[in-house]
């Protein structure tokens, strides 16, 4: 059957055929399939490394002047902290944060949940993966250059980014490898969001409205528009400032800088102009990094509640809004760099409107839990522990916008324990979720479900210890980007909280080895999975578990009503799938 | 809950007719791709408006004999290589290959004579002592090279792109291998990069006329 029998007369790709050699099959493939689970695999790489840079930072804080058997010279020294906060920022939000949940799941249950035999672009597809794998190696190149990593933290700020060597170890080949790694994931993630946006309007099943989508689709269409919307600035930002390196222009640099004793030749640009281009990608990059989780979350707690999803219409439109927003509030991260009060003002009440539609969201999540049926297994426990993250983390924002508080604040652990919350680790438990929740449809296998509450409850508790206690670090004074505080007089009776963070670091990091074990030991030892072991409703359970080539084994399925059917009165099972047949159903005898 | 409750919600297939957005996916991308283009372009002028209102006596060196009458030529160019693009378009829906082929063909030529041109006008720049991070009529504002050099230079690098990317168009159409719409798709990209040169002429050209 040709596909286009199903799109409604658009001209898509027939499905193509499965290749047979190993190249083909596994490394440069075209089906999306692969691709998504090779954009996982380098995102658990990314997070591996990010995770022991975490800890090498929390193990710095606590005991600045122990010998390490790995750094030159034996102590840490202050730059090289400096270029541990830079690359575990920089590796986090990029190549885990981004690529996991977009380029992973998305790429992987996007095509599948809408219906469709592959992205509408399958080369494009490949040609985005392996454009983010370059922009990884050179990211991991920068450690290993002369000078090392750069250090100047994952917003690159100039005038320290655009002078070279001068202004610190790493920030000659190491700064220069930042801004090659970071315009080449720019490139892919443009790519990447176009494919996403014509999949979404284009390869739809028949009966696929857009209002029967599933919130994770929903996620992940409006995250790539985001994507498309927010890259391109990036791109420019990274041409300017390589040129500004290398061809001794001066967009980002000041006249009269002087560093290290020397003035710099350079003069007319703008620090804050970088600032701008930064940040009106950088906000929309909170969300690229949040909203594929929301998608998740909403869809987990329906499935283990066996419920629909509470106000459906209003989850959708929340995440356009929300989407929406995140471009106009890209100045409140530059409160404290001068800033018309008008502007001010104007940037702190929009930001704060965004508290509406993650109020609508969080409300829901809670509406669809109320009175329902839960199930609590490891997907369900991470998409709590999301909602639980997203409200803790989200609360302090609100503080934060206010230019008034983030005068105070902005340069304190207040805004690390923030941020780390609301889009570091919430968005880790809605990956955490997607994976136990999809694992048995990717690999068909089961993953272990004591190891996967075990796992649960360390990191969840684990979460909680390192950051609640750096709020109360940040209101007291707490400078953020210190390599060692001890040796500041008034913050160093603060040094035993940090000593109990850093311990629940080095636990909560210790813990994930129980997912890693049980991620590789389910793949080849799991029990077999069904087709729909969850009993759910949306189009991916219709097909094998690991889907063929062209996801559903040559038919095509159709779509007769919306994504979370559970529960209906008058139906004889608790869920309608959206592929059932109206004659199909059961009814309640 | 009633009879008719229930079918609503299990049987209200929407009959699989044709989707409502039924776009070819080509052409989407294309369009999404020039989307998220025109938004590079936007930031650069963007920063470029920006450096040039914090700096005070922005050089505007431009005469009217050579460099705006040169680039007036080439806007004229430019503007030529749509109208061909259109007419070849039309011819390609018309099922007319040979007159495609001509037209792309013209248009391919438009575009290169707008980068021979541009490179004179570059030389011409250079050979005056203005580089990316230079400026000899202005010494303190030495962003001037760099935002012309830089703009010009992405503009360009996308109309050499646009000349190789007709030229397979033209070649594939020729042989039969491409439908009419993949000539259209590629016209959607020619006429963006028109029209970007079409916010970078005044921007860079007219507003730097020398008002002597």
């Amino acid at each position: 059957m040709s596909s286009h029998a199903h799109t409604g007369g658009s001209t898509v790709h027939a499905p193509m055929a499965e290749p047979s050699g190993f190249i083909r099959k596994y490394i440069f493939s075209v089906d999306h399939k692969v691709i998504g689970i090779q954009y996982f695999l380098l995102a658990l790489t990314a997070v591996v490394i990010g995770i022991v840079l975490s800890l090498l930072m929390r193990f710095h804080l606590v005991w600045p002047n122990a010998t390490l058997p790995f750094v030159s010279g034996g102590q840490m020294s202050q730059e090289q902290y400096l270029a541990l906060v830079t690359m575990h920022g920089t590796i986090m939000v990029f190549f885990v944060l981004t690529t996991a949940p977009q380029g992973g799941f998305g790429n992987y249950f996007l095509p599948i949940q809408i219906g469709a035999p592959d992205m509408a672009f399958p080369r494009l597809n490949m040609l985005s993966f392996w454009v983010t794998f370059l922009a990884f190696v050179c990211i991991i190149a920068a450690f290993v250059v002369p000078g090392g990593a750069p250090i100047s933290g994952w917003t690159g700020y100039t005038p320290l980014s655009g002078l070279g060597e001068i202004s610190g170890p790493g920030e000659g080949w190491g700064q220069t490898l930042w801004i090659v790694s970071i315009s080449l994931f720019c490139l892919a993630s443009l790519l990447g969001a176009l494919n996403f946006i014509a999949t979404t309007i284009d390869l739809r099943a028949p009966g696929m409205s857009l209002m029967r989508m599933p919130l994770t689709v929903w996620g992940w269409f409006v995250t790539a528009i985001l994507g498309l919307l927010a890259f391109g600035v990036l791109l420019a930002g990274g041409i300017l400032l390589l040129l500004d390196r290398s061809a001794g222009t001066s967009f980002f640099i000041p006249a009269g800088l002087v560093v290290n004793d020397q003035l710099q030749p350079h003069s007319g640009g703008s620090p804050l102009l970088w600032q701008h281009l930064f940040w009106f990608f950088g906000h929309p990059e909170v969300y690229i990094a949040i909203l594929p989780g929301m998608g998740v979350a909403s869809h987990v707690l329906s499935t283990f509640a066996r419920k629909p999803v509470y106000g459906y219409r209003a989850m959708a439109y929340a995440i356009c809004a929300i989407g929406f927003l995140g471009f106009m509030v890209w100045g409140h991260h530059m409160f404290v760099s001068g800033m018309s009060p008008y502007s001010g003002f104007a940037f702190s009440v929009l930001t704060m409107s965004i508290g509406v539609p993650s109020a609508i969201k969080t409300f829901n999540w809670l509406g669809t839990l109320w009175g329902g049926k839960i199930q609590f297994k490891t997907p369900m426990l991470f998409a709590l522990g999301f909602v639980s993250l997203f409200v803790s983390g989200g609360l302090s924002g609100l503080f934060l916008a206010q230019p008034a508080v983030d005068n105070m604040l902005h340069a304190t652990y207040y805004v690390v324990a923030h941020f780390h919350l609301v889009m570091g680790v919430a968005a880790i438990f809605g990956i955490f979720a997607a994976t136990y929740f999809w694992f048995p449809k990717m690999f068909g296998r089961m993953m272990n479900e004591p190891l996967g509450k075990i796992h649960f409850w360390f990191t969840f508790v684990g979460a909680y210890c390192i950051f609640m206690p750096m709020h109360f670090i940040g209101i007291a004074g707490g400078i953020r980007r210190y390599a060692d505080a001890s040796a500041v007089g008034f913050l160093a009776h603060l040094q035993p909280v940090h000593q109990f963070m850093t311990i629940a670091a080095f636990i909560t990091g210790a813990a994930q080895l129980f997912f890693l074990f049980n991620f590789f030991y389910s793949l080849k030892f799991g029990p077999k999975a069904s087709k729909n072991p969850w009993n759910a409703t949306t189009l991916e359970w219709d097909t094998d578990s690991p889907p063929p080539m062209d996801n559903f084994g040559g038919h095509y399925p159709s779509v007769y009503r919306g994504p979370y059917e559970f529960s209906v009165p008058g139906a004889g099972d608790d869920f309608i799938p959206q592929w059932l047949e109206p004659s199909q159903v059961a009814r309640a005898k | 809950m009633s009879d008719t409750e229930f079918e609503g919600i299990v049987a209200s297939p929407w009959s699989g007719g044709a989707s409502p957005f039924a776009i070819n996916s080509k052409k989407l991308g294309m369009w999404l791709f020039i989307i998220s283009d025109s938004l590079t372009f936007s930031a650069l002028l963007i920063s470029y408006a920006y450096v040039r209102l914090e700096t005070p006596n922005w050089p505007r060196p431009f005469e009217i004999w050579p460099a705006i009458a040169k680039s007036s030529l080439m806007t004229f160019v430019l503007l030529s290589s749509s109208l061909t693009m259109v007419l070849g378009v039309n011819a390609a829906f018309n099922g007319d290959r040979k007159k495609t082929v001509r037209y792309l063909i013209a248009t391919i030529l438009c575009g290169i004579a707008f980068v021979a041109i541009h490179a004179t006008e570059w030389v011409t720049l250079l050979g005056e002592g203005v580089t990316p991070w230079s400026n000899p009529f202005n010494p303190a504002a030495p962003l001037f090279g760099g935002t012309f050099f830089g703009l010009t230079g992405l503009h360009m690098l996308h109309v050499t792109i646009g000349v190789a990317y007709l030229a397979i168009i033209a070649w594939g159409f020729g042989k039969g291998k491409y439908t009419a719409e993949h000539v259209e798709v590629s016209g959607l990209y020619w006429h963006f990069v028109d029209l970007v040169w079409m916010f970078i002429f005044p921007m860079v050209y007219l507003l730097s006329v020398n008002p002597k």
